[in-house]
């Protein structure tokens, strides 16, 4: 169990003829968090989606907790048995409850009998503070408890990494900080956590380390107190001149 | 010039909840006038259909009802009537005929009884009580009887099906038809959005190809081309070929809806179930199929009141159906012959019992898959 949680090397994704990824090479440590930040069409979400597969990349090595990412279908279903993803969308499933949003995946994919995946999902639930609204369906929760119930969803596979794709983007306002208290706390209880965000303080508060991608590379890597006080690069520069 | 009037005073909050928690509703004199005279177009058009329903109505209802010949009269009461009222005698008379045609006289019971078997088969399968493991069981059991009822065997005197017609044939090709046809469609719209090509090919052919033609001459080719095919000898029964074809034209058009429902769910639930680690059949049968039937449900229905009216086409290959048990019945008998239209207005009744009660239940599924949302 010494492999780190992800492990990238040389990472090339293409779209048609545009290039989205350019040899990208990233090792995250086990309970890392990470932020990855640059412009829209910088690549960042298509690189946090190659590291469960939703995208294919083309070129170069992906090792999930030492397992590679290749064409074995089995190796895939290990690796995104591991790694829980939240999305810009939240993409609950309209047609069940949040409970059952929750208990779908442990129970058809873990095979863990139902009365203990639903103690499971409450607790989550519980953790994410919208245990009192487990039996509703997703279209009648808020935004901020939509996206508060993907991630007790993902949580319940008891992944050991949690990508997170824009998760507060779609959200109003004043819903993005019960999101962002939710993921604070399970960054303090350990959680290797890889964040594709716009939250500046958010990266400030929690990461490890800020990745900032532009055109389809990383250009610059560093702990969040020297990238917001000291960025090495000239792009990096002129990006956090746009947005703080 | 008109000055805006001032903004009247809104009431407070407090006292419109305290009065009443239901929004104010018209009478019943305020309702009618918005429905049918709200405008000076309006009340032209309700007058003029007023008008039209008080020609045509009375005599309508006298020719169907009040003047016309019920229950199992002679054939002189209608030449009686004739003109006046319908002869609803002839369904009377040759009501065996339509239901059973050409199945053996003495054991007409077992049609039947097979009616009623495979008319509540489908009755209890849209019960949502029904819907568990036990079902297909229900469905072996109820077609077990049904077939053993119309073919005879053990203690029952054998009937070929080629003497089988009437209600009993339309009923089993239409619910075998949409029982089969479902499940094929379903693999054929999930092969034409499949990854693997060759699967997709085979898929995309079929659905273009059968889509292409008209049922009859698929009805044809079934009827004709199998026994080209076939060594010497080898014979399939009439009534399997016409069900088979039935089943590959439905499933092709069927399948083409159920693509319409599946192109509605997002791709983010594709997504979001992938990621957490749903294998593809559990990922279709769990999360995108129910979505996707979901919205498809309306025109899912209609294929299936297509496909029950569209069995009357077997006649083509000689098999007879209920509408075509319904025309010779009376076409054969000189004296009856003139109340072709009355038999005809009563297979017509029976067809829409039929699709009105699929349309309704569609209806009801529909609201019921609303609430749940």
């Amino acid at each position: 169990m010494d492999a780190p949680a992800v492990s990238i090397r040389g990472l090339e994704k293409w779209f048609g003829d545009f290039q989205a990824l350019r040899s990208v090479d990233l090792e995250v440590a086990r309970g890392e968090r990470i932020v990855v930040c640059g412009p829209s069409g910088s690549g960042k979400s298509t690189l946090i989606r190659c590291i469960n597969r939703l995208e294919v990349h083309e070129r170069g090595r992906i090792l999930v907790e030492g397992v590679e990412l290749d064409d074995d279908l089995r190796n895939i279903d290990t690796i995104r048995a591991r790694v829980g993803m939240v999305f810009q969308q939240f993409n609950l499933f309209p047609h069940l409850t949040v409970l059952e949003n929750c208990t779908l995946a442990p129970v058809w994919v873990r095979r863990l009998p139902r009365r203990d995946a639903d103690a499971r999902a409450l607790a989550l639930l519980e953790r994410v503070r919208i245990a009192d609204q487990a039996n509703k369906y997703p279209g009648q929760l808020s935004g901020g408890q939509q996206q508060r119930a993907a991630i007790a969803r993902a949580l319940c596979m008891e992944p050991s990494i949690m990508l997170f794709d824009e998760p507060t983007s779609a959200l109003d306002p004043e819903m993005v900080k019960e999101v962002l208290d939710t993921m604070m706390t399970l960054a303090e209880d350990g959680m290797t956590m890889i964040v594709v965000t716009h939250e500046m303080g958010f990266a400030r508060a929690v990461a490890d380390r800020v990745v900032f991608m532009d055109e389809g590379e990383i250009v610059e890597v560093a702990p969040p107190a020297q990238f917001f006080s000291a960025p090495q690069q000239e792009r990096t520069r002129r990006f956090l001149g746009q947005i703080l | 010039m008109t000055t805006p009037a001032p903004a009247s005073p809104l009431p407070r909050p407090d006292r419109v909840s305290s009065r009443s928690s239901r929004p104010p509703r018209a009478g019943l004199p305020a309702r009618i006038r918005q429905a049918f005279f709200a405008s000076r177009r309006d009340t032209v058009l309700t007058l003029a259909l007023l008008a039209l329903i008080a020609t045509v109505a009375p005599g309508l209802l006298d020719w169907l009802v009040l003047d016309a010949v019920w229950g199992p009269q002679p054939v002189a009461a209608c030449e009686a009537a004739r003109g006046q009222g319908a002869c609803w005698a002839v369904v009377w008379e040759k009501f065996r005929v339509m239901m059973f045609a050409t199945y053996p006289f003495e054991e007409q019971w077992r049609p039947g009884l097979a009616i009623a078997v495979l008319i509540a088969l489908p009755v209890l399968s849209a019960w949502p009580r029904m819907w568990n493991p036990a079902l297909p069981g229900v469905w072996v059991i109820g077609s077990l009887l049904a077939f053993w009822l119309m073919g005879g065997g053990f203690g029952l005197a054998k009937v070929p099906a080629s003497q089988w017609g009437g209600l009993p044939v339309t009923l089993m090709l239409t619910i075998y038809g949409i029982g089969l046809a479902f499940p094929l469609a379903l693999l054929l719209a999930l092969g034409r959005r499949s990854g693997l090509p060759v699967l997709r090919a085979l898929s995309i052919t079929w659905i273009e190809v059968v889509r292409g033609v008209p049922l009859i001459t698929v009805l044809f080719m079934a009827s004709v081309m199998f026994a080209l095919f076939m060594p010497a000898g080898f014979t399939i029964d009439q009534l399997l070929r016409a069900q088979v074809a039935i089943i590959v034209f439905v499933a092709a058009y069927l399948a083409e809806v159920i693509r319409g429902g599946l192109q509605a769910v997002p791709k983010g639930q594709y997504e979001a179930a992938r990621a957490l680690g749903l294998p593809y059949w559990r990922m279709m049968g769990l999360v995108i199929l129910p979505q996707a039937l979901r919205v498809a449900i309306p025109p899912i229905v209609n294929s299936f009141i297509a496909l029950f009216k569209d069995t009357s086409l077997v006649v083509v290959i000689a098999i007879f159906d209920f509408a075509y048990a319904v025309k010779k019945s009376v076409e054969t008998d000189v004296v009856w012959k003139k109340y072709f239209l009355e038999a005809l207005l009563f297979s017509m009744l029976v067809y829409w019992i039929g699709c009105y009660a699929m349309s309704r239940y569609s209806r009801w599924l529909e609201q019921r898959s609303a609430q749940v949302r």
